[in-house]
């Protein structure tokens, strides 16, 4: 038996219970604040992380992980029309979700590296940030052209004001105003914590995978094979992007990571409202049953892996 | 008691598409609503309300006819396509006229 964190067990059991239809279920708002208090600790963590150490945000950092955001979704783009055969909003709408990011999949790493004293940088919470919007934007365009008739205004609105990078951000804020000795305060709740609530928000997304399985079963191989393969190969473009820009191992576990991690949240909202014709269970199955599992079990392990070797 | 007739208009709808159907409500000149969390099954599968991607809404409406008409109208041209949407129409009496 692999050494699994036991937070990991607690996927398994909501993703049994929910196979099994255990009479089992998290109510709404229990998942609201547990996913809230998750995006703010990630965010304070890495703002107290900047005030401490004072490299600041460089450019050429940023700019590299803005244009793997913009430039993942193109190659998913070609294989899910390709081999997968998908209609072209279709194939759009899955390299959205495959090019943006899954801060649950953040939060396992974080806990993962945490759990092994690896430490990574701080403003790891920014690149999230950066990799969640791009991706989203490169597949509707994917889909509808550049001309197409999509109301941008208010889709860029929404994206910018959605809640993972309103938490995120401002979590970021309030560490690096607050500070290592400022934040002391709120300890407790958002680091100490920090597991535990990881535990229960993991029994909740088993829960919300395995109910997913029905669609899995109707859409089949494709998707199961895509959702496996595709973090694999986005892992290793993330890790190669982290050697050139020069982070560390745990850096660069954080943004293999990141590449192979799929979006449920931000992309299929915002797909839903501007590519309307998607079919949207096909993308939400392929990256809450297969690829977010597959990450969080195999993944992460093997993305350590992946880095350590690139560095040594 | 007198009571005056108007149409109660139900849409069952996916959450995702709450904050754009309000605003066509407004255009629209609808002057009041109310919106539950809803779940069920239909024939786009089960529908669960505790989790937001997938929840549902009730939307409620009770109006004049005619603005009953025209809403259910606007909503089945833009939206029945390739949204999860069903809606009903009822004969409903109100008391006090001026409010709907």
């Amino acid at each position: 038996m692999p050494q699994l964190d036991p937070v990991i067990w607690f996927f398994v059991l909501g993703f049994a219970a929910g196979v099994a239809r255990a009479d089992l279920r998290l109510p709404a708002a229990i998942y609201e604040f547990v996913s809230t208090v998750l995006l703010l600790s990630i965010g304070l963590k890495g703002g107290v992380e900047l005030a401490r150490d004072t490299g600041g945000l460089p450019a050429v950092e940023l700019g590299g992980i803005l244009l793997l955001g913009f430039l993942l979704p193109l190659p998913a783009f070609a294989v899910a029309r390709r081999i997968g055969r998908l209609s072209r909003a279709d194939a759009a709408s899955l390299a959205a979700h495959y090019g943006s990011v899954s801060v649950g999949t953040f939060a396992v790493v974080v806990g993962y590296l945490a759990a092994r004293g690896i430490s990574f940088e701080g403003r790891a919470p920014v690149w999230v940030v950066l990799l969640e919007v791009p991706a989203i934007l490169a597949g509707i365009v994917l889909a509808r052209g550049l001309h197409g008739d999509v109301a941008w205004g208010r889709l860029l609105r929404e994206l910018f004001l959605g809640r993972s990078i309103v938490l995120l951000l401002g979590g970021l804020a309030i560490g690096w105003l607050a500070g290592p000795e400022g934040t002391t305060s709120i300890q407790p709740l958002f680091f100490d914590l920090f597991k535990g609530i990881l535990a229960l928000f993991l029994l909740e997304m088993g829960l919300i995978a395995a109910a997913q399985l029905p669609t899995l079963r109707r859409h089949g191989l494709f998707i199961t094979i895509f959702g496996v393969l595709t973090p694999l190969a986005f892992a290793v473009v993330g890790a190669l992007l982290a050697r050139a820009l020069g982070l560390s191992v745990g850096g660069a576990i954080v943004l293999a990571t990141l590449a192979a991690s799929a979006s449920y949240i931000a992309a299929p909202a915002a797909i839903r409202t501007a590519v309307p014709e998607a079919n949207p269970a096909l993308s939400l199955t392929a990256s809450l049953a297969v690829t977010f599992p597959f990450n969080i079990i195999v993944g992460i392990p093997l993305y350590e892996r992946l880095a350590t070797a690139l560095a040594g | 008691m007198e009571h005056f007739p108007r149409r109660l208009l139900t849409i069952v709808t996916e959450a995702l598409l709450e904050r754009e159907l309000l605003a066509e409500f407004e255009a629209l000149g609808v002057r009041g609503y109310t919106i539950t969390d809803a779940r069920g099954k239909g024939g786009r599968g089960t529908r669960q309300s505790d989790w937001a991607q997938e929840g549902n809404v009730r939307i409620e409406i009770v109006c004049e006819p005619a603005l009953a008409e025209r809403v259910a109208a606007r909503l089945r041209e833009r939206y029945y396509d390739h949204y999860a949407m069903i809606l009903y129409l009822q004969d409903v009496s109100v008391l006090r006229p001026d409010k709907f």
